[in-house]
This record gives C-alpha cells, structure tokens and sequence, in this order.
C-alpha cells in the first residue's frame, strides 16, 4: 500500500545519493516539484534518466545534482537550448556529466523491457547511425526466427521513479490521462516509485481504464497541487509556454541562474 | 512578379506543405514541420492525420502548438496512447505514410544531424540530439526534410550521423535493412532537392522564385547536381499565404526568443 506522505519525507526516505532516478512525464505532467525538493536536499552524484530532460533536469544538472544523464532529446521544446545541460557537456559545470544517450524509441523499449522483468528489448533502430560507436547501451542481435538484425538495449532499472499524476484516491490508487507517456513503464521498471498528485480523491468511481497504477505497487504518493508547474495536468491547469520562454535568459549564464536557485528553491520553504 | 509578398520562410512552408498533398498520414516533428503540416491540413490537405510523438493520433490544433505536447493536441487529437505505444504499434511497423523532419545538418545523401557541432565527446555545441528522428526516417515510407539552407547547415560531411537517409547512396539502403524509401524530398529557403534516381544523391529540381543557381551553389557545401530540368517553384497564393500568416500568428514570441 502506498503511504501517503509530504514531498519532503517522500524525497529523504526514497532519494540518495548516487542512486539512479527517474522523473517522468512527456511534455505533461512533468513531476517538477519533486524535482525542486531534490535540489533542496542537496542529493548529489544521481544518474538521472527522463527522454526529454526538459527544464526540470537543466535546474537539477545545474544545481549540481548529477554525475550521469541517460536521457534521448535534450532542448527546450520549440525554444531552442537547455544551457545549463549544455554547459555541463561542453564546460564540465558544475561538474563533468556522463552521457548515455538513445532516441525516444530505443530509451522507450529500455524502460518496457524493465517493466517487463527481461534483461533487453528489442527495435528497428540505430542501423547506420553513429550512436552505437558512443554507447556501451546499444547492440545487434539476430531474430532466431527470421535472421533479420535488430537493435538491442538493455533495461533500465532505476533505484526510484518519480511521476505527478493528476489523482490518487485515499487507498493510494493513481489515476492519469491524457497525454500518458512512459510513466507507467518508468514505475513498474523501478525499485521504488513516488506519484505526486494535484488532488487526492475518497474513491475513484467507474473509469478504471485511467487508473494506471494500484496502491500496492507505489511507495509514496504526495499531494502537490501544481506539482508540474510549468508543465501541465491535463483537467487542472494550462502549460506555461511564457515560463519555457523565460528560462531561456535566466539559464543563459551561470550567475542569473545561480540567483534562481537562491530565490525559487533554496528560499522556498518545502511542500 | 512581386517577391515582397512573402518571405523566404513562407516560400519554404508553403513548398514543405504542398508537399503532403495526397498523403493519409505524417509524423510530425516541432517547428518548421509541425507548421508545414498543419498549413497543409487546413488548406489542400483536409483529411491529414497529424501524429506527434507525445502519443497524439489525429491532432487538429487551431493555433501552432509550442511543444509536441501541448494540451491542444491531446484535446483534438482522435486518440491518445503511451509513448511505447507511439513508437512500437504505430510508427515502427511503418503505418504512418509520412515522416517531416528538420535537422541543424544535412549531407548530399540526405542523412541527418541533430546531435552535435564538433566531435561528440568534446563537442563546440551540443544540440537536442535524436528525439524520435531516427526510428521515423527509418520506419516511415516516405520522408520530407524541411531546413533553413546554408554552407552550415549542407556539408560536404556531418560532424555526427544521427539520422540515416541514404547512408553512403544509392542501395545503402537496403543494405542497412531500412523498411522505408527515405528521404524523397528536402525543401529549404532557396530551392527543392530530390534523390537522383541513379545516386540517390539529393540534387536541385526546384528554385523558389527570384532565386538562382548561383546562390543555391553558394549555400551548398559539396558539388551540388542540377537535375535535368530545374523548375521554379509556383509562388505563394493569397490563400496560403492568410492561413500561415494566421497559423503562425501566436507562437512570433516563442520563434523569436529562439532567434
């Protein structure tokens, strides 16, 4: 049964340093507050994973959160750079970041065959391009059936998977719609998993098709209402375009982003 | 001919658009494609299905969506389903007839870059990276490239190869074992290339109005070939050019914070 907990025990009991996590949600629901208190407990050396690192990990690798980004598409959707992730792969600031990179597909097929309890997936992909020759996570193998060579990568498996959905009922039930992207696999492949919430519901009545994930398979669920702000959830709140314009000159240079950090998550107090 | 009308941006959308007449179905990729496709729907393309990789199938925004996931696609769209489902049922098996990519590099074989400027390990610009280019230029039957032309941006060999379009020309292909028939078509600010059926190198059919082969040369990193036939491109109609100009209306702010 999930514990319904406050963000910040969520984050101390199932957050450490070095640990591999994942917080997703595609373009929706991106689980930010969570990613804001794990700045705020100062956890270093994590091995981030998300397909689009987006905001929400351009302040993490900013704030010095990580050592290893396993990540597909990196840039502001629609805007251009994230110029803190840039400036840790081309500076090395705040500290050098390992890279392991996939497209959306093969980073996608990571996460099932996570969920799914195998060690690999397969896809077609990557044929002819020049990612393998950088990657340790990208190999061939043989169809045993056919003989056609595919791709193979390896699951991922993170120590937590962080989500916001927009409900969970007071048993600890999630329900999530719309636009669902890789949550549900970043959960079943992951050891441990928190869900912030925008509302925490009595029960859920019939519509059991968004329930998405039981209580008895998440660790914490937190109440967050606008917990993915300045992304979105879908029935409670609009995605905030002019804050992704915004951050494009706040995260241009070290020092206005270094004042970001001091005023909107070291002087705020936690959820 | 009065080349005021529009601009060079204009010319390359409306040519990008023109280009899904016929089509059931396009991947669609943010920025210039996503405009592109979203001109073609409203106008000469009605019954377009518009997929984004965030899961949405049938998408009808009204105004220019900033990202692939912006509620209004997930609200219009006929269906939304999970990211694996996106790319394992739908775009791998090859049942979407379209991909519309842009890139930051492209070769004279089509192949793509959008990883980084410089060498991977020590790069002078990291860009987004892959995103879901690679599996949509080797699953979808056809693909369109729409891209901004210059020496930059067309060279002579990519600093990465993100993206395959024919690999080292003709055949390579099917030597690699890519379902799809590659790029058919690159539309960019001065003119259209299409593969040469022998090579398949990416050769000039197509200059916009006003523009020459000069300039076209001049923007190009390699020895580009003219096909037999250069043509030029039918300018913009008042229609097109109202429907763009509407389309493009509420996203000025987020282009030029990105200029």
């Amino acid at each position: 049964m999930a514990a319904i907990v406050s963000l910040e025990s969520a984050v101390a009991t199932y957050v450490h340093d070095g640990d591999s996590v994942a917080l997703e949600g595609f373009t929706h629901l991106i689980p930010f507050a969570a990613g804001h208190e794990i700045i705020r407990q100062r956890r270093r050396n994590l091995c981030l994973i998300r397909l689009t690192p987006d905001l929400i990990y351009d302040q993490m690798i900013g704030a010095g959160c990580a050592q290893k980004l396993t990540f597909s598409w990196g840039g502001n959707p629609g805007i251009g750079s994230l110029h803190r992730f840039r400036d840790a792969v081309e500076r090395g600031w705040p500290g050098p970041l390992e890279l392991d990179e996939h497209s959306h597909a093969g980073l996608t097929n990571r996460y099932v065959a996570g969920a799914s309890g195998v060690p690999f997936a397969i896809l077609r992909g990557y044929a002819g391009t020049d990612l393998p020759a950088h990657s340790s996570t990208i190999a061939t193998v043989t169809c045993p059936f056919t003989q056609e060579r595919l791709a193979a990568v390896p699951a991922l498996r993170p120590t937590v998977s962080i989500i916001h959905a927009q409900q969970a009922d007071l048993n600890g039930n999630v329900r999530l719609w719309g636009i669902t992207g890789v949550q549900k696999e970043a959960v079943l492949a992951a050891r441990y998993s928190i869900v912030t919430v925008e509302e925490i519901v009595d029960r859920f009545e019939n519509d059991r098709n968004a329930t998405i994930l039981p209580s008895w398979i998440v660790s914490a669920v937190v109440h967050a209402p606008g917990g993915c702000h300045p992304s979105y959830a879908s029935g409670y709140s609009q995605r905030d375009n002019e804050y992704y314009e915004a951050w494009d000159a706040i995260s241009r240079d070290r020092e206005s982003f270094e004042r970001w950090l001091e005023q909107y998550i070291y002087g705020e107090e936690p959820r | 001919m009065n080349f005021e009308r529009f601009t060079t941006d204009e010319m390359m959308t409306v040519a990008a658009a023109r280009e899904l007449a016929g089509s059931a179905s396009c991947f669609v990729g943010i920025g210039l494609p996503s405009t592109a496709a979203n001109l073609a729907r409203s106008h000469h393309a009605k019954g377009l299905v518009l997929v984004y990789e965030s899961g949405t199938i049938g998408a009808k925004p009204t105004q220019l969506p900033l990202s692939i996931g912006d509620g209004e696609l997930a609200e219009s769209a006929d269906l939304v389903v999970s990211v694996p489902e996106i790319f394992n049922y739908w775009l791998q098996p090859g049942r979407i007839d379209v991909g519309m990519l842009g890139a930051a590099q492209v070769d004279r074989f089509g192949n793509l870059n959008s990883t980084v400027i410089g060498t991977y390990d020590r790069p002078a610009v990291r860009l987004p990276g892959s995103g879901g280019a690679p599996e949509i230029a080797t699953a979808c039957p056809r693909v369109i490239v729409v891209m901004r032309q210059s020496k930059k941006s067309f060279v002579n060999e990519l600093d990465f190869r993100t993206t395959v379009g024919f690999a080292d020309g003709f055949g390579g292909r099917a030597k690699l074992g890519l379902p799809g028939d590659g790029p058919q078509t690159i539309i960019t600010d001065i003119g259209i290339f299409r593969p040469d059926p022998k090579t398949s190198e990416m050769t000039v059919s197509e200059l916009h109005p006003g523009r020459t082969i000069e300039e076209i040369r001049g923007a190009t990193g390699w020895d580009v070939k003219m096909s037999e036939m250069v043509s030029t491109t039918p300018e913009p109609t008042d229609v097109e050019l109202l429907l763009l100009r509407n389309l493009i209306g509420d996203i000025s702010s987020a282009t030029e914070a990105k200029a």
